[in-house]
């Protein structure tokens, strides 16, 4: 590093060191949805990503509709774009789960098969009603530039908007499930079915319910991630492995553990990215994860889930 | 009047075939009657390539729609049967014998991935068939069965860099690609042109890093930091696919743009810049041979046509274009053989030529069976479309296996 100069080795580092925390906030929004499903239900959702892809296409679309009709919306449609997409993902999440997922909780293999049917279905649905080429949100000038904390150094805006959607979606999910009413029948339902379902909660419903938040959440996600991604049918399959690997490594079913695992592997990501190439990096990267698995089998936190 | 214009039409058409009796023009048993060729298309439908294929999809319909109203090929009009590959190499493979063994096709036009053109080119050169193939690729191949109507990859690269050199001022470079071959061969080849020819020029000239990411990957957040680092003069970028749109939304949001930095492609076209957002890429530089602003008649028209039968919305991209001119090789060959047979048009393809082409004249060459064509440097404008800001003064040979690149 002899050929930089102390400010520029500096500067460097704050924008990787914030480029990693843009990283953690993108896999805690794509584990989110996963990590509902299964600690909540038992059910390993393999459709996710595609609601990650029907938000992003909501936003699209949304976008596209606004710059025709509403032009004077332009700058703030973005604000409307996430309620709308966790509406449409939460609707879609609901019904799917009253028409197929639970017909078949009592047999886990089978819903793994099924939920995996529905992704290639859903991505068939994006391709023939939406259309096969990749689309993209009009985004307002505000949200796509950097903000110049120096002169060497460029912040991205909408890293930072991720920052706080991520911190905003997380705290309203914890005190969900610790302070209402639903949120106590998720976490009874979760740790006795039966039991919750003698004193009178609508297990069924809480499920269903559950579910369809799942969906909402990565509709949310997937809007946001249209400021950095793409959105065409098979989109879904950039996020699936992603969304599994920081599920897996955080333990199935902790909400602290995901964190912690996004953290762990945006760290490594973010380091072995710098200093080797990209395809070497992520080589790396799954050695990585494959000792930690090995040495922790059940994932870094691992919360007691209904068998 | 009308009426008797159709009829003049008709019988001078139905006199062209007379003069090519089927026995004489299909000695080998194609799908030629009296009235009608049959010809195949073979590309992805469905599948993650659907995205890029279907522009060529659409080229190839056209160009077959205006040479059947033109009165077709040998007097015969011009049918399709089309089959999906479904992004899936084996499942070209499998389609592309159903069309050459059981539908018997004059000819195939189809297959955009390197992949999948290899995948299909056993077939072809056992069954002695001929492949109209569309897509810019890396070379290191002239099967006598494949007519290659978009670029090898000298033919984009070298000229490009030449161009950077003396207007941009690119002394150093930083080469960025998806990890397959084509970005690999890609960038082999810059980088031997940068290192080798360059250099003598002025030898400042080098390259500052070289790096790849796996297909749809959509995180460049440290690789940016890294090309702030080092601060190239030319950001040389071979990405492509769902990658791009991460790729060009992250540099900007990095703070990256044509302002602060050059960054030159060879794998973004108008087709890319939909998903992009013209907005994310504006004042970045292109090397293609063909953009749909280009502005003669000939691409006036085509772009019109296009439009008309596709929507008002379509893009037209390098491939597409490309693909537009398969139809029109494959009929010149026809007509310049008097035959369909495949042997006869392969002898007839030298120094066919096609002085109407959208992207201006283009000849086949006389031995490799790939295209001479002039490259060209867009840049990117808002609206996702390019602004032709030049163009190289002769025909670039194509040279599908370079000597000293290797």
């Amino acid at each position: 590093m002899g050929d930089y100069t102390a400010q520029e080795i500096y500067s460097i580092v704050v924008m990787q060191s914030f480029s990693g925390v843009s990283l953690l906030c993108i896999y805690v929004l794509m584990g989110l949805g996963l990590y509902i499903i299964f600690g909540q239900m038992g059910v390993i959702n393999m459709a996710h990503a595609e609601f990650l892809v029907l938000g992003s296409y909501t936003m699209c679309l949304f976008s596209k509709f606004v710059t025709e009709n509403l032009p004077a919306l332009t700058n703030y449609y973005v604000f409307l774009a996430i309620p709308l997409s966790f509406g449409i993902a939460f609707g879609v999440g609901y019904l799917v789960e009253w028409l197929l997922i639970s017909r078949l909780y009592k047999r886990p293999l089978d819903t793994l098969l099924a939920t995996w049917g529905l992704s290639l279905v859903m991505q068939q649905c994006f391709r023939t009603f939406i259309g096969a080429r990749e689309m993209s949100a009009d985004l307002p000038e505000w949200l796509l530039g950097s903000w110049s904390a120096s002169d060497t150094i460029d912040i991205p805006i909408s890293g930072l908007v991720l920052l706080v959607l991520t911190i905003g979606l997380t705290g309203g999910l914890v005190l969900y499930i610790r302070k209402t009413r639903t949120g106590l029948s998720m976490r009874a339902t979760t740790q006795n079915r039966e039991m919750t379902g003698a004193l009178g909660i609508n297990t069924k419903m809480t499920d269903r319910l559950s579910f369809g938040i799942a969906c909402g959440i990565s509709g949310i996600a997937g809007a946001f991630f249209t400021t950095m991604a793409s959105t065409s049918p098979s989109a879904g399959t950039n996020y699936i492995v992603d969304s599994f690997l920081v599920l897996v490594v955080g333990g199935l079913g902790s909400l602290f553990g995901l964190f912690i695992s996004g953290a762990f592997l945006a760290l490594i990501s973010s380091i072995l990215e710098f200093f080797m190439t990209g395809s070497i990096a992520k080589v790396w990267l799954y050695l990585v994860i494959f000792v930690v698995l090995m040495k922790f089998t059940r994932g870094l936190f691992s919360e007691r889930v209904r068998s | 009047m009308y009426a008797l214009g159709l009829l003049s039409f008709a019988a001078v058409q139905s006199a062209s075939a007379m003069e090519y009796p089927t026995s004489e023009v299909n000695t080998t048993g194609l799908a030629v009657t009296d009235t009608t060729v049959t010809v195949g298309q073979l590309h992805s439908i469905t599948g993650t390539m659907a995205i890029s294929e279907t522009g060529s999809v659409e080229a190839e319909r056209l160009a077959i729609e205006q040479i059947n109203a033109m009165g077709g090929v040998l007097g015969r009009q011009i049918e399709i049967i089309q089959e999906d590959g479904a992004s899936d190499w084996p499942t070209f493979a499998e389609k592309s014998k159903k069309l050459i063994i059981q539908d018997n096709v004059a000819c195939v036009f189809g297959c955009w991935t390197s992949a999948s053109r290899k995948a299909v080119l056993p077939i072809f050169e056992k069954e002695n068939n001929m492949l109209y193939y569309p897509t810019f690729y890396e070379g290191l191949e002239a099967s006598k069965n494949v007519v290659y109507t978009g670029q090898e990859a000298t033919q984009q690269i070298i000229w490009g860099l030449d161009w950077a050199y003396e207007n941009l001022g690119a002394r150093t470079f930083y080469l960025i690609g998806s990890d397959y071959i084509w970005p690999r061969t890609s960038n082999k080849i810059a980088r031997n042109h940068i290192e080798r020819y360059l250099k003598q020029k002025d030898p400042k000239c080098k390259v500052v890093g070289e790096e790849y990411y796996p297909l749809g990957h959509t995180n460049f957040r440290s690789l940016i930091n890294k090309v702030k680092l080092k601060k190239p003069d030319l950001i040389y970028s071979v990405v492509v696919g769902g990658s791009n749109v991460a790729w060009y939304k992250q540099l900007k949001a990095a703070g990256i743009t044509s302002k602060k930095y050059n960054l030159l492609t060879i794998s973004t076209t108008e087709d890319e810049l939909l998903g992009i957002g013209g907005e994310n890429a504006e004042g970045f530089y292109a090397c293609m041979k063909y953009f749909q602003s280009q502005d003669n008649e000939n691409n006036k028209a085509f772009v019109e046509a296009f439009k008309a039968k596709w929507g008002a919305d379509s893009v037209i991209g390098d491939v597409t274009q490309a693909a537009y001119l398969g139809p029109w090789i494959w009929k010149a060959a026809v007509e310049k053989a008097g035959s369909f047979d495949i042997d006869k048009i392969h002898a007839a393809h030298p120094g066919i030529e096609l002085p109407q082409a959208p992207e201006g004249y283009v000849r086949v060459h006389d031995s490799n069976q790939h295209l001479w064509s002039r490259a060209k440097v867009g840049k990117i404008l808002k609206d996702g479309q390019f602004e032709v800001i030049a163009i190289s003064d002769d025909l670039i040979e194509p040279d599908p296996f370079p000597k000293g690149y290797q």
